[in-house]
């Protein structure tokens, strides 16, 4: 069984949600990401999207930008992310790592050759923005060949026909983006995700998660009821922007702790 | 011979092209698809866009025989197809009005649009103001500082200009924005993008519109000189007007088809926005195609002396025409093109944009190597007066 898997497995034993944080690699530079990740875990979280710094982030707000700036400012590339998380899989066997990136640093290394790559160091699933399920059969194919999940975004916007094509191709859980827009925004209606969730239930299985928007431990609670999972990004990020070097990690934990609290808050019905 | 009729239903020039966007996209491209797919058959749509053509842009723009200029250089008969004489002047009018008209039959009451050189900014703005729909143009803040002129044009216009301050804060970043904002307020808004790249279906249906070039340049050629021309050049950047002016021209093997791509300091210098030429396949902007990146996939800052030429991409039918080799690329360097430009200035009293003189540079290397008889057609995509802080600056000179 997947890491992935495993962890849904779990928590679903336990009555539990899961938490995932997104960081994105090499921020703020190349040595803080690894042992940020061990913190994270620590803090509660139960998987790690791991973000591959690429120099024209289409769908990101300011935020992840800046973060995805800061990553190429110390020339952390795919295979320096490959190469941290290889170094966590070391001492962490267990937590899930998802690579969450654009199409374009994927291409240049060869698809088939990053599966291989990826799969060596420890990735567990592969989240690729820009790979519609229209242009990445091929893709796809490679990602399994390599018993790595392919991670797909559903919006308020994907019609019926689409997320049943998702629901054949995605593998580990899927990720409901909350809202119109880029990462980062606000305004998440939380009506507007109940419903959504309930009809893309009665065509996918595997677990969902929500992000987009979760800002507090409120909001990730008030997802928490209503998903399987939930993703926060932007606020992490906005953490260690505004944190000193040595204040940074204690406040992300202090962060992602307060999350974890929140989501455990929520009575699970089996 | 098989007919050309790329692209296939998604989009696809071969391996380039198709729809490589986030999720949150995909729905807006559909709905785009479907209504262009309609109005492109609709008589009445077709009717209206060649009558605004007519009549609001100036069509069908002149082909002139820069006689001097020609006889100057010593060879084949250099033939100006005149886009520079259009309203705005430039090619990029005749894109702005068909998808002005498509988002106005679509009822969105917003148009937004990204901009290199200022140009598709400031035809942008014009249909906006044309058909009464607010319109919000984003510029890289470099870019702005370089087309200040153009800047103020599109305020004019009554057009937000944004100017972008991510990554390169040129062209490519303020489509990056132009698509955030997308993203974020589609209900209401057309983005209304100003080349032939972008996901599917932007880079056909922009060829579609500017294809008025070419179809217009065969009838002219025909009337005028009794047979078509023996090339034709054009600047490429995105490769709008290149394509324009190539597309009704592909199935017809005898007429050479020459892109003519941005070396800036030169190929070797590493500092140039020559894609077809030393790029290689890659996804940016939603669409697979030729890009200047480095080794890790990250696309590479570019440069040109001209802004509208300044962009790490190309349109994917450009690289399906390099691939099949139906379509040759070469390089000029800034200073090529402003020798050109000043040309052009001197011999023919003609101004040309310095995107354009990049393709009338090649014109006039290519044609003393070719006989008097011989004729080239150049697009002459736009006029200069844009340029003028540029050309004064790599002068030496201050106004």
């Amino acid at each position: 069984m997947s890491r992935i898997k495993t962890v849904f497995a779990s928590l679903r034993q336990q009555r539990k949600k899961a938490l995932i944080p997104f960081i994105t690699a090499g921020d703020p530079d190349q040595t803080m990401t690894v042992p940020l990740m061990h913190e994270l875990v620590k803090a509660g979280a139960d998987i790690i999207e791991l973000g591959v710094p690429f120099s024209d982030p289409m769908a990101d707000g300011p935020t992840i930008q800046r973060s995805s700036e800061r990553a190429l400012k110390h020339h952390v590339g795919l295979k320096d992310v490959l190469v941290m998380v290889a170094e966590f899989r070391k001492s962490d066997p267990i937590t899930p790592v998802v690579l969450m990136g654009y199409a374009n640093p994927v291409e240049s290394m060869g698809q088939e050759i990053f599966a291989a790559k990826a799969k060596e160091s420890g990735v567990d699933g592969v989240l690729t923005v820009d790979y519609p399920p229209e242009e990445c059969g091929e893709w796809v194919k490679h990602l399994k060949h390599h018993g790595l999940d392919a991670i797909f975004l559903l919006s308020p916007t994907t019609p019926q026909s689409r997320i049943e094509r998702v629901a054949q191709m995605a593998q580990g859980y899927v990720y409901y983006v909350s809202l119109k827009g880029v990462t980062g925004s606000s305004h998440l209606d939380l009506n507007e995700v109940a419903d959504k969730l309930s009809m893309l239930r009665s065509h996918i299985s595997i677990p969902i998660g929500v992000g987009f928007g979760i800002r507090d431990g409120e909001m990730a609670k008030a997802v928490a009821e209503l998903a399987d999972a939930v993703v926060v990004g932007s606020r992490i990020i906005e953490e260690i922007e505004i944190s000193s070097k040595s204040q940074l990690m204690e406040n992300v934990i202090r962060l992602v702790s307060g999350l974890r609290t929140a989501i455990d808050d929520v009575v699970v019905k089996h | 011979m098989k007919v050309y009729d790329l692209p296939d239903k998604r989009g696809h020039f071969g391996p380039y092209g198709g729809i490589f966007v986030a999720e949150t996209l995909i729905a807006a491209l559909e709905e785009l698809r479907k209504q262009y797919e309609h109005y492109r058959d609709d008589s009445a749509f077709q009717a209206e866009f060649a009558y605004e053509l007519k009549h609001y842009v100036g069509r069908p723009s002149p082909i002139y025989h820069a006689k001097r200029w020609s006889t100057i250089l010593g060879g084949a008969q250099i033939l100006l197809k005149r886009e520079d004489l259009n309203h705005t002047g430039a090619h990029k009018i005749n894109n702005t009005i068909g998808q002005g008209l498509l988002a106005k039959r679509m009822g969105k009451k917003r148009v937004i649009a990204e901009t290199g050189a200022g140009q598709h900014g400031v035809a942008s703005a014009t249909v906006a103001a044309r058909y009464g729909m607010e319109c919000v143009v984003y510029m890289g803040s470099e870019d702005v500082k370089r087309q200040a002129s153009n800047v103020y044009r599109m305020k004019l216009l009554g057009a937000t200009v944004v100017p972008v301050e991510s990554g390169s804060r040129t062209l490519k970043d303020a489509l990056n924005e132009a698509m955030r904002d997308w993203v974020t307020n589609v209900e209401n808004t057309f983005y209304i993008i100003g080349t032939v790249a972008g996901p599917h279906p932007y880079p056909m249906m922009v060829r579609d519109f500017q294809a008025i070039i070419g179809r217009e340049a065969k009838v002219q050629m025909q009337e005028e000189y009794g047979r078509q021309p023996d090339a034709l050049i054009a600047c490429v950047g995105g490769g709008s007007n290149a394509i324009g002016l190539f597309y009704p021209y592909i199935d017809d093997a005898g007429v050479r088809m020459i892109g003519v791509e941005a070396a800036g300091h030169g190929i070797e210098s590493g500092r140039h926005a020559a894609t077809l030429m030393t790029g290689r396949s890659g996804v940016l902007h939603g669409n697979r195609t030729y890009l200047i990146q480095d080794d890790d996939g990250q696309i590479i800052e570019t440069h040109s002396i001209s802004a509208g030429l300044d962009y790490p991409g190309v349109g994917p039918e450009h690289a399906w025409l390099k691939d099949n080799n139906r379509a040759e690329y070469v390089g000029i360097t800034d200073s090529e093109a402003l020798d050109a430009f000043h040309a052009l200035c001197r011999y023919e009293g003609i101004m040309p944009a310095l995107e354009s003189s990049h393709a009338l540079a090649y014109a006039a290397k290519l044609a003393p190597t070719l006989s008097k008889d011989q004729l080239l057609l150049v697009n002459l995509s736009g006029r200069g007066d844009k340029d003028m802080a540029t050309v004064t600056q790599a002068s030496g000179l201050t106004l």
